[in-house]
């Protein structure tokens, strides 16, 4: 292994400039003749907009232009999509009401965008936007997402009786209910997976900037996929073909799903630049951003498991209400069926498996994929019914996981729920976790926290998640609206250095040095000599962005076939140079060479020749050396493992340290190690998160209570411990690199491990379950109301 | 409008500003220096630290105008004669960063805490770390970055 190929603890590429404060947010990036841009907001959570008065702020100092609904409505702009259509249970279409760009005839959340007001300066256009005039008549407001589907609650969207989007199954339900039939036991628990805000420390921001000379549109913007933007801005809202429309994701600070989306606010400056013929730049404040990015999680659900008198698995049965908000976001309807049902095996071979989810509207933000999405919450009721389960029959909660687990032999494994695992070994996970924490030790641990007066726990959790997202025919099947494939370039130019440009998009995730690994180790160019590009649909391809943890797996993959592709046309321009046949030359290395022979030509060399061919076969091969390809995957992959931590609670305050932190993954081959651990340690930390602290709280009316940093509690550094990490090895059986992702997998550990120790800190008090977030609060109560 | 004259990373300077104008936006918007940002409204993330008189500050919670006569310096005047702060090395070599959104406001409170504290061990840095918001690392190879950033500038 070289020190910069695949496998080695490469310093990233992209921290110079970061650290040094030259990076290029969107909000860093200025447009000459720029104005800007602040959005009127709905201050109702449902509300009849008679009338929106604009004639005042059309006067106010240094306005250039004010829009309602009613002008987005006469330029004919279309409603942004959900791309995703789920088929109910009765066969018919999900219910999918529109969600145009700027509301004209109700206001549907609190922060629905009503108006914009355009003008010289921020501060003027945000002083102005206080005197657009909306007369609202105030709707009752349908919150409460346990009531919204039923008789009598407000109705948000016509289109949506009952404020029910759809009613979703997967699974066989007769046989599940057979299985409970024979059952020695069941195991039963109702479970909130309480609504969480994304907050990427970097606010939403857009410039959308029309070019009066040839009528193209460029829009810059916090984006985790820049195509995905320019293919529903152009195709659904209708502002300007593809051809005309360019979409730059700069630097973007931290995504976590939320910056998938198409927002109203983006498609609205594109639009407004061409409306007042300047570039128009939006921010978002951070309290925007509370009001505005779409919400994550929002389920209720009841699970049950049933089993046999060994404790072995027979049928897992589950009903889940799913919160979308007040409209689908794009891909709003995926995240509680597609990536939520299919993942309810688990990592266990239960028999029989059956999953109903009722989607349904409330006048709250738009809820969509935050890290996970959908996976941390099928493994959140899993490994809280297992652990219920192992409590009821008095099996040791380690144990009962190994009874279960699918055997490492036993891949390619057909789960109950449509996927076919590839490869895995969840048992080595397990064992090592266990040995890294010391599990047989730790009773000895509990005991010595209660002599100081400490209620200690320990939870674990065996999380599986689909990801490398994704065969396009499988998503096609179930109503996905696009394929799923990514796109790679190589480009070499004629000194011998690559520029690879990916339809991947890095925000965090550090593309620009581990990919520049990959194609340092399979070209044998220096690692100095690659740059890798993204962002710039100008620049790229074409590209599916960023989620899913998919990168590596399908973008990484495309990059590799784009270098087959390279060194096959290498071989061909070197059999010419070096006078031998095509079958004779052998690539390693950075070389082409002769067989047997010490004739040989370098990559720089090859790369020389295609792009100045004095001596070059050009009657049979095209100069250059430039190869793109794209790449559909044949599966997803399974990251799966084993986290376990252990808590201390203080009797007095309710309050939970989290003590220790060990975290075993198998993500297959792993290119950066150092780049891995960072992305599980900030992934624990998002599950730590939900678990112990955040809560997005709306009150009756629809106002969201949780709306600042002041109200909304973010992990900090005191709140968290070190964060150990491990892995273990199978590899991805269908990607040319075996990788399968980890981007993802602390966020759909984390929670589950977290409340499993508490839950197990308090399980000699009495107590069985405590719902997420585990504050002081809730925890102080259960402690009181145990004993 | 007022005028404001003060020194930003050793160069004076001097802008006419709306007496509402932050000093984190007259660092960002009429110096160009966006290397300061802003995560939040309520002084809460920490993207914004700068160093005024040499003391960490959240330059959204300060008037441009209060800043009057002090000597600024962000994260772009940290690095000199093009060799890296010890704490900016010290962040790319322990992994302290993924986005890079929050880094500028980590570093500048880092330095300062450094200067502030001589023997910082792991809790302490967590503790002081309170006044600033990461959601990509967890913060483990931020802590991990500012001990051996503080062990570095004490060399």
């Amino acid at each position: 292994m070289a020190d910069t190929g695949i496998g080695a603890s490469v310093r990233r590429k992209e921290d110079q400039r970061f650290i040094t404060g030259r990076g290029h947010y969107t909000d860093d990036l200025n447009r000459p003749g720029q104005a800007y841009a602040f959005f009127v907001r709905s201050p109702h959570a449902h509300a009849r907009i008679k009338s929106v008065n604009t004639a005042a702020a059309a006067r106010s100092p240094g306005v250039i232009g004010v829009f309602t609904g009613q002008d987005v409505a006469a330029d004919k702009l279309g409603s942004i999509p959900c791309g995703w259509g789920v088929t109910q249970k009765d066969g018919k279409p999900m219910n999918a009401p529109p969600h145009m760009p700027l509301a004209a005839d109700k206001a549907r959340y609190v922060g629905d965008q009503v108006a914009l007001v355009v003008a010289e300066t921020y501060n003027q256009a945000r002083d102005a936007a206080e005197k657009v005039v909306v007369d609202y008549e105030v709707l009752p407001a349908s919150v409460d997402l346990a009531a919204t589907a039923k008789k009598g609650a407000p109705v948000i969207h016509d289109q949506a009786p009952n404020n029910v989007c759809f009613v979703w199954g997967l699974g066989d339900e007769a046989a599940t209910k057979a299985a409970f039939a024979k059952a020695h036991h069941v195991a039963k628990l109702n479970l909130v997976n309480n609504r969480v805000i994304p907050n990427a420390i970097e606010p939403r921001a857009a410039i959308g900037d029309f070019d009066t000379g040839d009528d193209s549109y460029t829009l810059y913007v916090t984006s985790q996929n820049p195509h995905l933007a320019r293919l529903v801005i152009s195709a659904f809202v209708q502002i300007a073909p593809e051809s005309k429309l360019r979409v730059v994701a700069p630097d973007v600070g931290g995504g976590f799903g939320s910056k998938i989306f198409i927002y109203a606010e983006e498609c609205v400056v594109t639009w407004a630049s061409r409306k007042v013929g300047r570039p128009v730049k939006w921010t978002a404040e951070r309290f925007e951003s509370f009001l505005s990015d779409a919400h994550g999680r929002d389920h209720l659900t009841h699970v049950e498991l049933a089993l046999d008198k060994d404790g072995k698995f027979l049928g897992l049965r589950v009903d889940t209400t799913a919160n979308m908000g007040a409209y689908l976001s794009n891909f709003a309807s995926a995240i509680p069926t597609y990536l939520y049902g299919t993942l309810l095996q688990g990592v266990y071979t239960t028999a029989a498996i059956y999953c109903e989810v009722t989607s349904v509207f409330t006048n709250t933000v738009p809820v969509d994929a935050v890290r996970g999405a959908g996976r941390p919450e099928a493994t959140y009721l899993i490994e809280r019914i297992v652990d219920v389960a192992a409590s009821d029959m008095g099996i040791d909660r380690a144990e009962i996981r190994r009874r279960n687990f699918i055997a490492a032999i036993a891949f390619p494994y057909q789960t109950q729920v449509a996927l076919q695992y590839d490869s895995g070994n969840y048992g080595a996970s397990l064992e090592k976790a266990l040995t890294m924490i010391d599990y047989a030790g730790f009773e000895k641990r509990r005991k010595e926290a209660a002599g100081r007066g400490k209620l200690r726990g320990i939870g674990l959790a065996s999380y599986i998640e689909a990801c490398g997202i994704a065969p396009s025919q499988v998503v096609g099947s179930l109503g996905a609206g696009v394929g799923l494939y990514e796109a790679g370039q190589v480009r070499f130019d004629a000194t011998g250095n690559v520029t690879v440009f990916t339809g991947s998009h890095t925000h965090g995730q550090s593309h620009e040095t581990t990919f520049a690994q990959i194609v340092s180790d399979y070209l044998g160019v220096p690692f100095e000599k690659i740059e890798v590009v993204h962002g710039d649909s100008g620049r790229i391809p074409f590209g599916m962005g960023t989620y899913g943890s998919r990168s590596l797996a399908v973008g990484g993959s495309a990059i590799v076939r784009a270098m087959d592709k390279v060194i096959a046309k290498g071989r061909r321009i070197a059999a010419h140079l070096l006078e031998a046949s095509e079958a004779d030359i052998e690539f390693k290395a950075g070389k082409f060479s002769v067989k047997g022979t010490d004739r040989a030509k370098t990559i720089g060399e090859i790369a020389f020749a295609a792009y100045v061919p004095h001596n070059y076969p050009l009657s049979e091969l095209e100069p250059g050396l430039d190869e793109t390809a794209f790449y559909d995957p044949a599966n997803f992959t399974f990251p799966a493992g084993t986290h376990v931590c252990e808590v201390e609670i203080d009797r007095d305050t309710g309050v939970v340290a989290v003590e220790r932190w060990v975290a075993v993954d198998d993500f297959g081959r792993i290119i950066n190690p150092m780049v891995v651990a960072g992305q599980v340690q900030g992934g624990v930390a998002h599950g730590v998160g939900q678990a112990l602290c955040e809560a997005a709280v709306y009150d009756k009316s629809g106002q969201l209570l949780t709306g600042s940093y002041m109200d909304y509690c973010m992990p900090r550094a005191g709140d968290l411990p070190s964060i150990e990490v491990d892995t273990t090895v199978t590899l991805c059986t269908h990607n040319p690199l075996g990788v399968k992702g980890c981007g993802e997998t602390g966020a759909i550990a984390a929670p589950a491990t977290l409340i499993n120790a508490i839950v197990d800190a308090l399980a000699p008090l009495g107590v069985k379950h405590i719902e997420m977030p585990a504050t002081s609060q809730r925890v102080w109560q259960a402690i009181h109301s145990a004993s | 409008m007022p005028t404001v004259s003060l020194e930003v990373n050793g160069k004076p300077v001097k802008a006419e500003v709306e007496a509402r104008t932050l000093l984190v936006q007259l660092l960002r918007y009429d110096l160009g220096l966006t290397g300061t940002h802003v995560g939040c409204d309520t002084s809460q993330c920490g993207a914004c630290v700068i160093h005024v008189d040499g003391r960490a500050v959240k330059s959204c919670t300060m008037l441009a105008l209060q800043a009057g006569g002090t000597k600024v310096v962000t994260i772009e005047g940290l690095a000199r004669d093009g060799k890296l702060h010890p704490m900016q090395a010290a962040f790319k070599e322990h992994h302290g960063l993924q986005c890079g959104f929050c880094t500028p406001g980590m570093i500048m409170a880092a330095v300062d805490m450094a200067n502030r504290i001589p023997n910082l061990d792991e809790k302490t840095v967590r503790h002081e770390l309170e006044g600033n918001l990461c959601r990509c690392t967890g913060y483990h190879n931020i802590v991990q970055a500012v001990l051996a950033g503080a062990k570095a500038m004490r060399a």
